[in-house]
């Protein structure tokens, strides 16, 4: 009866649902291949591991890591590696509990918090490890019509970001800018309206370099002046489409916008923010972790000439042992991939800084340790 | 419980005459399970609604107790300090007025299309045009916040849009309408989207309700020599006064807990600026300030905080769906 | 328009009187005025449908007759590379929805049967009321519930599995009410007929009711479906994205096109932000074809009356 009207309806749905279901396909390499500018060749130099790895982390290094993923599975069809952005928190929660094989954080692992302990205890009695792999500089940029270049030192900044400083002819702003016409307009300022590990690192650059005028402590919450947008993407859109606006993004974010991006200025003169000026600011900071333990202390206060100083350093958190072989082979090609000369550089495309060499090669010898 | 025994006189729709109901033992071992089974599938659903409820408040409560500040009425927002401080004052007032200026704007509208449906087309067209307007309300929120945020935005709701430089400069004397320099994730688009993402919903209930006024209410008018206009006014608005109103309270409710076209479009103003009550403003509702963070969920504190926000905006919901329903009641089931 | 249609006083015959008794002239311009207003409405509310359906269409349309589209996931591909397709968040979706479908159909129908056939009294009444919050309930709320429930109670990861249980809430009432409807309008003498028959209570209701409104329940389902397969605020809470393929609802991330749609929506490159918008045609193709589906069903087994 009534019924059997809908019986052909329902065959079709089922029938449809298995078709789909049996003509999927994550293998990308022919589909995928058509860009640009790949530098994916590479893994030739490496060995390619078979298996999965899983990963979680910091959002920050996420499109680094998913081109270098890319660039690495398209080279190594049988690996399969899974980068989960959920946070540095979450990444270093789940690592510890056993959940992923490696976690992707901002921060390295805290002794006081018991993350260090809880993490040598996941790496079954061994040493967790705090690779850096992913330096990502953070951009003040910029949309003023007419302004190509733009010099700004951290207490102007910190007074722009604070609202203390309201247009952009402002003789602090102007003083700065000799050759530049600034125009009378009122500054608008961007911010994310979202938690965010790029707030507080842009925070820590303030309230380092900064302590007079930025006097909060920093946090993932923005305590200053401006128009809150969601995610990366929100900031970026807002400068773009709104005239003579201001905001703190990843460097990706502005590039891929086309946006000014302000140089700063941190007392040796205006430097230009480029992958080796940011190289410079990792290769000056200290060494806080001891062995193949990477963890870096970063001076926002830097001198040093040439040096960009407004950055947040992604580590990958490993067991230095501890993992099952099949897990360790592919690790271990995965992250020497990650760290070769030529990933890295690669890493410039998109909106990242290759790490310093005096850097890489310590990166690279830890990777050769892991057993 | 003694629905399968003695049924009193109003029966519900398909109560069989009792003397059957003496059937085999195996009939009616079969209809007392299958009672029991649908009384259970109800059951559950009620006790899903308790549930979402305890569970908000168990897991907001040590949170609760730790704030700071007036969780009623403090703007600040910052659940990770030690202690937490975190208030709602500033997310209820943009989740009002966001779902208060939304239905200002499309109830009028609705009315009018409902009308037009059932009043004025033409028989053949009134079909596929409800199915048009019910085709709005098939559009996925997430496009909704796309199309208004990049697509919408610029042309009604940017600080030169002529739009809203005229209502700033006809209105601005009032502080709903204030001029404010918020680019173009203010609350008059917030709403403006939410308007058209409840049209449909508003429409669809009030036509219906225009459907069912009596036949003979409109004759009577129309015999005493009342134009169309004044038909509707008569016998078909009155009628279905209390319709239009439930229908916008289910609007309203949509409107309160909408999350990701929201999320999309709204700006977060500073906590550095004063406080503006003006459609002009940025601000965030419960639901995008919950959606805006949810990868931020690292500790039971900060959670306990969003749920927090979360369970008011149920209760919010909650009570607006219930006035709804008075409505519906008093003037009998749909 | 607005003091148009919503100023109409409560009148009485008296007011039918007395307006009849202005000039005709005037009652005529203002019965073509009124004609003006409410067509004006419908114009209105016709622009944003038609405005968001060519946005989509002339962004989205490009990428959906490349064959990979259909096929493919978005394994290894980066903002800036093109290529790949959605097929890992259709699946995803479709999925999700069908998990939904399972879980939140039963439940439906059996509250829709107590409401209709035994239902009376305080608890009838209840489960009415209830059915009716949950109507109303914003999705981001029946997120946080299954949050609070499956993850900081239970201890589970955020799966697929997750995200149908939150939208099993937003699915039940939508098929509660449709299948409510249908029952009522299944005559009388049918289930007399059959009780003459002497066919005990449950079987007329499951062999003669419910096929009688068997469209009528369909429909329900498809525009159920329908609203879930739209809905983002559960997918952002409980459900993270991935661009891999997984079928597995208790393990692991899994796509759907909403959270593709909000992944890349946050890059600024071009082909990022041509599959944005390929992603959403897909979604709106995939829930308007099944709500428009759905009515069709309707009206092609609807109940004789």
């Amino acid at each position: 009866m009534k019924l059997k009207r809908f019986s052909p309806l329902a065959a079709g749905l089922v029938v449809g649902a298995l078709l789909l279901s049996a003509c999927g396909s994550d293998n990308n390499s022919s589909t995928g291949a058509g860009t640009s500018d790949s530098a994916s060749p590479a893994a030739a130099a490496g060995t390619c591991a078979s298996g999965t790895l899983n990963a979680e982390g910091s959002s920050a290094q996420q499109n680094a890591i998913d081109e270098v993923i890319a660039s690495f599975t398209s080279d190594c069809a049988d690996a399969t590696i899974n980068y989960n952005p959920t946070g540095s928190g979450a990444g270093i929660t789940q690592f510890t509990a056993g959940q992923v094989d490696f976690a992707g954080s901002d921060s390295a692992l805290k002794a006081e918090a018991g993350e260090v302990a809880k993490a040598k205890q996941r790496c079954q009695g061994n040493d967790a490890w705090n690779l850096p792999m992913v330096t990502g500089p953070i951009a003040i940029a910029y949309n003023v019509k007419g302004v190509d270049s733009l010099v700004l030192t951290p207490e102007v900044a910190a007074k722009i970001f604070k609202g203390a400083i309201k247009t952009w002819d402002d003789p602090a702003v102007a003083a700065l800018n000799k050759n530049t016409k600034l125009p009378s307009a009122a500054i608008k300022v961007f911010f994310r309206s979202d938690e965010s590990g790029t707030t507080e690192n842009f925070q820590k650059y303030l309230s380092g370099a900064a302590p007079k005028v930025w006097t909060d402590a920093p946090s993932k919450t923005w305590p200053g002046a401006g128009e809150g947008r969601e995610k990366s993407s929100g900031v970026a859109e807002g400068v773009k489409s709104t005239a003579d606006s201001v905001t703190y993004v990843e460097w990706s974010y502005a590039k891929d916008n086309n946006l000014g991006v302000s140089q700063i200025d941190n007392g040796a003169g205006p430097v230009q923010l480029t992958g080796e000026a940011v190289g410079k600011a990792v290769a000056a900071a200290k060494q806080a972790g001891t062995g193949n333990d990477l963890r870096l202390s970063l001076d926002y206060t830097t001198q040093e000439a040439g040096a960009y100083p407004i950055l947040l350093v992604t580590y990958e958190v490993v067991c230095s042992k501890g993992l099952d072989a099949g897990k360790t082979a592919l690790l271990k090609d995965f992250l020497t991939f990650f760290s070769s000369t030529q990933t890295q550089n690669s890493l410039e495309q998109v909106g990242y800084a290759p790490l310093p060499e005096q850097v890489r090669t310590k990166v690279e010898a830890a990777v050769k340790a892991i057993s | 419980m003694s629905a399968t025994t003695a049924p009193p006189p109003g029966q519900p729709a398909g109560d069989p005459p009792a003397s059957l109901l003496s059937g085999t033992g195996t009939s009616r071992t079969g209809d007392r399970l299958f009672a029991a089974a649908t009384r259970g599938s109800s059951a559950l659903v009620v006790v899903l609604v308790a549930l979402t409820g305890a569970f908000l408040l168990w897991k907001a409560l040590p949170a609760l107790q730790k704030d700071d500040v007036n969780f009623l009425t403090s703007r600040v927002w910052q659940p990770a300090g030690e202690p937490p401080r975190f208030g709602i004052a500033a997310l209820l007032w943009t989740t009002v007025l966001s779902a208060a200026f939304a239905l200002l704007l499309a109830v009028p509208v609705s009315v009018g299309v409902a009308l037009f449906l059932t009043h004025y087309a033409p028989r053949r067209l009134a079909r596929p045009l409800a199915y048009l307007v019910d085709l709005l309300a098939a559009v996925p929120s997430i496009i909704y916040g796309l199309w208004g945020a990049y697509v919408l935005g610029p042309v009604i709701a940017g600080v030169d849009s002529p739009p809203r430089k005229a209502l700033e400069t006809v209105l601005g004397w009032v502080p709903l309408f204030e001029k404010t320099g918020v680019a173009r994730g203010n609350v008059f688009l917030a709403s403006v989207v939410l308007a058209i993402m409840i049209l449909p919903i508003i429409t669809a209930i009030s036509r219906e309700v225009f459907e069912q006024v009596p036949v003979a209410n409109i004759e009577a008018a129309l015999a005493l020599g009342a134009t169309r206009w004044e038909t509707i006014r008569v016998s078909v608005l009155p009628f279905g006064r209390p319709g239009v109103i439930s229908a916008s309270m289910l609007g309203l409710g949509r409107a309160l807990g909408e999350t990701i076209a929201v999320t999309i479009i709204l700006s977060q103003p500073s906590s550095l600026d004063r406080f503006k009550l003006s459609i002009f403003y940025g601000g965030e509702t419960f639901a995008s300030k919950i959606a805006n963070n949810a990868s931020e969920f690292s500790t039971p504190q900060k959670t306990g905080a969003y749920i927090a926000a979360g369970l008011v905006l149920f209760l919010v919901t909650f009570a607006v769906n219930a006035v709804a329903r008075v409505f519906i009641t008093r003037r009998g089931e749909v | 328009m607005a003091t148009a249609t919503i100023e109409a006083p409560a009148s009485g015959p008296g007011s039918v009187h007395s307006s009849l008794h202005r000039s005709a002239r005037s009652r005529k311009a203002r019965d073509r005025l009124a004609t003006l207003v409410v067509l004006l409405c419908l114009l209105l509310a016709m622009i944003p449908l038609a405005w968001i359906l060519w946005t989509v269409l002339s962004r989205g349309a490009g990428l959906l007759g490349d064959a990979h589209w259909w096929t493919n996931s978005q394994r290894g591909i980066t903002a800036r590379r093109v290529g790949g397709g959605a097929y890992h968040a259709i699946v995803g979706t479709l999925l999700m929805a069908l998990v939904t479908a399972v879980i939140s159909v039963p439940i439906a129908l059996g509250t829709a049967i107590y409401l209709v056939e035994y239902g009376r009294g305080t608890f009838a009444r209840a489960v009415t009321f209830m059915v009716d919050v949950l109507t109303g309930i914003p999705s981001i709320v029946a997120a946080l519930f299954v949050y609070a429930l499956w993850v900081t109670t239970f201890g589970f990861q955020r799966v697929a599995f997750a995200v149908s249980l939150a939208l099993v809430l937003l699915m039940i009432p939508v098929v509660v009410r449709s299948t409510e409807e249908m029952l009522r309008l299944v005559p009388r003498d049918l289930r007399e007929a059959s009780y003459a028959l002497g066919v005990p209570r449950w079987k007329t209701i499951v062999k003669v009711v419910l096929p009688t409104a068997f469209s009528g329940i369909v429909t329900g389902i498809m525009l159920g479906l329908a609203r879930v397969m739209g809905e983002t605020a559960p997918l952002l809470i409980l459900g993270p994205y991935t661009t891999s393929i997984n079928m597995n609802i208790f393990h692991g991330n899994m796509a759907a096109l909403p959270t593709f749609i909000n992944q890349d929506r946050n890059q600024a490159l071009q082909p990022a932000l041509d599959r944005v918008w390929s992603a959403a045609l897909t979604l709106i193709i995939i829930v308007m074809v099944l709500s428009l589906a759905g009515r069709a069903v309707s009206r092609l087994g609807s109940v004789k009356k």
